[in-house]
């Protein structure tokens, strides 16, 4: 098709240029669109005479951060404020890795129950929680089920445990280290553990949440030993139990780590919806000070680079793990 | 799978599974009477501590929002179209069985699909309450529906290819009429996206994003596949940024950053701006997606397509692509799903999408602590939704599949 070939290529057509221009060429785009942008934002900022500056974090923040582990105060400069909140974020994701772990991993050996009754309810339970969305279950957890419970008396009491509309009471070590649970004071629960039922309806919410999908990822790992690990166990005489948990979990870790990094690091993105729940996490204490101070640029820097560093830390738990309980292979 | 007649009934089964052995009847006993209080106690709630009024009197403020009342009729024209279309294309469907086995022109899901559709059409309306007018509009749009998808199945066989062929041009067609009879303008009243609400806006943010987010998905997995270093790293910083970030970081970067980052005036609306932050969002996940797919075909295809003279964008589009996105569907369509249900986050930057409207109305002195009445109601509309596309996805593996099972 067209002109007969003669001479040399052109430099334009030769497959050692050709790469280059076009990466050039897009580069070219991507730069330009990003001077652009700069330039706006740099023009803006100026003209609002808010240019990036990290300075405002030492003012104080005058505004109050609830249930914190460090002590905080009005007072306080905003870096303390978000530091406080990024606390609050690490804690609830950490009970939520916990909890989400553990029903995940009840729920995912469920489903290969001999009970066929158990095995369609994990069934049901997975297919309930993932069609809906997490910020509607959270909502849910927190106005429709902790907020409707009652106080005092008729609080739901269990040994140890009391879940009160004023919060979640646990037995823990008081005064002097002595174990004491929940005591009823003139109407009103107290404990040396309480935990405020923004905290625990976020808490459950990602729980529940999670540990669909990490369910649906232990039953994968499981799923993918072949069938004969099984049978050769029993051949050997073992039991179920001592076959799950010695010849299959070891082999189907190896499938189920990086599955389970996955959902740890959307639970911790999945946690900034706290806002929706008045637990004051990071996000919640950012959007807070972003409304006070105008910092748009720096504070959603903060936050993204919070979330990141969160993120890349349970990479590096999970790789980290993954290595520990690699199969050895003679 | 096992050959039929090897498998003992279903009642022997069932009871061998169920009451096995002591142990194994004790936990379905205990099972059983828990599952039974648990529908007792939410059919006793539903029937009668519920005050459904909450959602009867608001079904209008949730379905479309603040949306001008004598404008409405757009919407109205707009549903009938969408219906019309879609029994067209699920008439047409069955006309050209293709490798649907059987090729029944009424297969028993298709019954099930019909008696399913029109039993939401007479129930829905009526337990909402709804006027008999607007009743008798969802009844007429059904029956559209059902009326196309009965005339296409029967007569879809002698449509001219070439016709067919242009069939696919209309969903985007309609979508931009769509979107036309919506926002207003050439002739119509124009109506701000301020005022777009409730589930109206849900389904636009999530068509916008997930009709935009596939073709800058499969560029960017394109890319990330690249030789080209440049392209590579460019993609890869994108994807990973974006996929760090929690959803709701974006949508407030999108709200308080776009500002100042293009000129004045020309930042777009904050409902638009949100549905841009979630196209960029969903592109990341989607060439996740993608590059799964393409990884998953042999570099023996593009080789042979090279050999026989395409060029690498020809191959990439005949040859590759079509075989990795077969593999990628089930992955895109999850990513759909859950960007369908990630619209509920508008709310937290104050737009009036599901989620804000259920907030708005409870804010309501009437309807104060109501909460499980609109939040069992919304989670009932999600999780239709979703399990039906996830259904549909299911559908469209099998029918894409080319090496069926049986």
């Amino acid at each position: 098709m067209g002109e007969p070939f003669s001479g040399p290529l052109p430099w334009w057509r030769d497959r050692r240029v050709l790469p280059w221009l076009m990466q050039g060429a897009v580069a070219l785009v991507v730069l330009l669109l990003i001077a652009f942008l700069l330039g706006n934002l740099v023009r803006n900022l100026s003209a609002a005479g808010m240019l990036l500056s990290f300075r405002w974090l030492q003012q104080p923040a005058g505004f109050d951060v609830s249930e914190t582990l460090l002590p905080f105060d009005a007072g306080l400069p905003y870096w303390r404020a978000l530091v406080a909140g990024l606390v609050n974020t690490l804690r609830a994701v950490l009970v939520g890795l916990v909890g989400a772990t553990a029903l995940g991993t009840l729920v995912g050996l469920a489903s290969f129950s001999s009970n066929a009754l158990l095995r369609g309810l994990a069934r049901a339970y997975v297919e309930l929680i993932r069609n809906i969305p997490l910020l509607l279950q959270l909502v849910f957890w927190y106005f429709v089920v902790f907020l409707a419970l009652p106080n005092g008396e008729a609080a739901l009491q269990l040994p140890g445990v009391v879940l009160a509309k004023s919060g979640l009471f646990l037995a823990w070590f008081g005064e002097g280290l002595r174990w004491s649970g929940p005591t009823l004071v003139e109407g009103v629960w107290q404990a040396p553990l309480r935990l405020t039922v923004e905290f625990s309806a976020l808490v459950t919410g990602l729980v529940v949440y999670t540990g669909a999908f990490i369910s649906e990822v232990v039953r994968g790992g499981i799923t993918a030993v072949p069938k004969g690990q099984w049978e050769a166990a029993a051949s050997l005489g073992l039991g179920p139990l001592v076959t799950l948990r010695r010849i299959v979990l070891p082999q189907a870790l190896r499938v189920i780590v990086p599955g389970l990094n996955t959902q740890y690091i959307s639970l911790a993105k999945n946690s900034a919806l706290a806002v929706a729940v008045g637990y004051t996490d990071l996000y919640s204490v950012a959007e807070t000070t972003l409304n006070q101070t105008g910092r748009a640029v720096e504070v959603i820097l903060i936050l993204l680079g919070a979330y990141l560093v969160i993120d890349l830390a349970i990479s590096a738990l999970m790789g980290w793990f993954n290595r520990l309980v690699r199969i050895r292979e003679r | 799978m096992s050959h039929p007649a090897l498998k003992p009934p279903l009642g022997t089964r069932l009871r061998s599974e169920l009451f096995g052995s002591p142990g194994n009847s004790a936990l379905t006993l205990v099972l059983l009477a828990a599952l039974g209080s648990a529908a007792f106690g939410l059919l006793h709630w539903g029937l009668v501590q519920a005050r459904w009024a909450v959602v009867r009197a608001n079904s209008t403020l949730f379905a479309v929002g603040r949306y001008p009342l004598d404008q409405q009729w757009r919407l109205w024209l707009l549903t009938a179209l969408l219906a019309a279309a879609a029994g067209l294309a699920w008439g047409l469907l069955r006309s050209h069985p293709r490798r649907d086995r059987g090729g029944e022109l009424w297969p028993r899901n298709d019954r099930i699909a019909v008696v399913l559709l029109a039993a939401t059409a007479l129930a829905v309306p009526w337990w909402l309450r709804l006027e008999p007018l607007i009743q008798a509009r969802w009844w007429g749009i059904t029956a559209l529906l059902l009326l196309v998808r009965w005339a296409a199945g029967h007569w879809g066989q002698r449509l001219p290819a070439r016709l067919l062929a242009l069939l696919p041009l209309l969903w985007p067609l309609l979508y931009l009429v769509g979107m036309l009879l919506i926002n207003g303008g050439v002739g119509l009243l124009p109506v701000p996206p301020g005022d777009w609400g409730g589930l109206l806006l849900t389904l636009i943010a999530a068509s916008f994003a997930i009709l935009l987010c596939f073709p800058l998905g499969v560029l960017l997995a394109l890319g990330r596949r690249s030789d080209l270093p440049l392209l590579r790293w460019g993609s890869v910083l994108y994807i990973e940024f974006i996929r760090g970030a929690p959803l709701i970081t974006l949508l407030f970067l999108g709200q308080n950053m776009i500002g100042f980052l293009l000129p004045g005036g020309l930042a777009p609306d904050r409902v638009w701006r949100a549905a841009w932050v979630l196209t960029f969002f969903a592109a990341a996940y989607l060439a996740e997606a993608v590059r799964a797919g393409l990884v998953a075909i042999p570099p023996g295809q593009l080789e042979a397509a090279r050999s026989l003279g395409l060029t690498v964008p020809q191959a990439l589009r005949t040859v590759v692509l079509p075989q990795a996105l077969r593999v990628a569907l089930p992955t895109m369509v999850g990513q759909f799903i859950s960007l369908l249900q990630d619209t509920t986050m508008l709310s937290l930057v104050g737009l009036m999408e599901l989620m804000g409207t259920a907030r708005t109305v409870m804010a309501n002195p009437a309807y104060l602590g109501r909460n499980a009445e609109v939040y069992l109601t919304l989670a009932v509309l999600f999780w239709c939704c979703c399990a039906a596309l996830g259904l549909g996805s299911r559908a469209l593996e099998r029918r894409l599949d080319p090496n069926p099972a049986s």
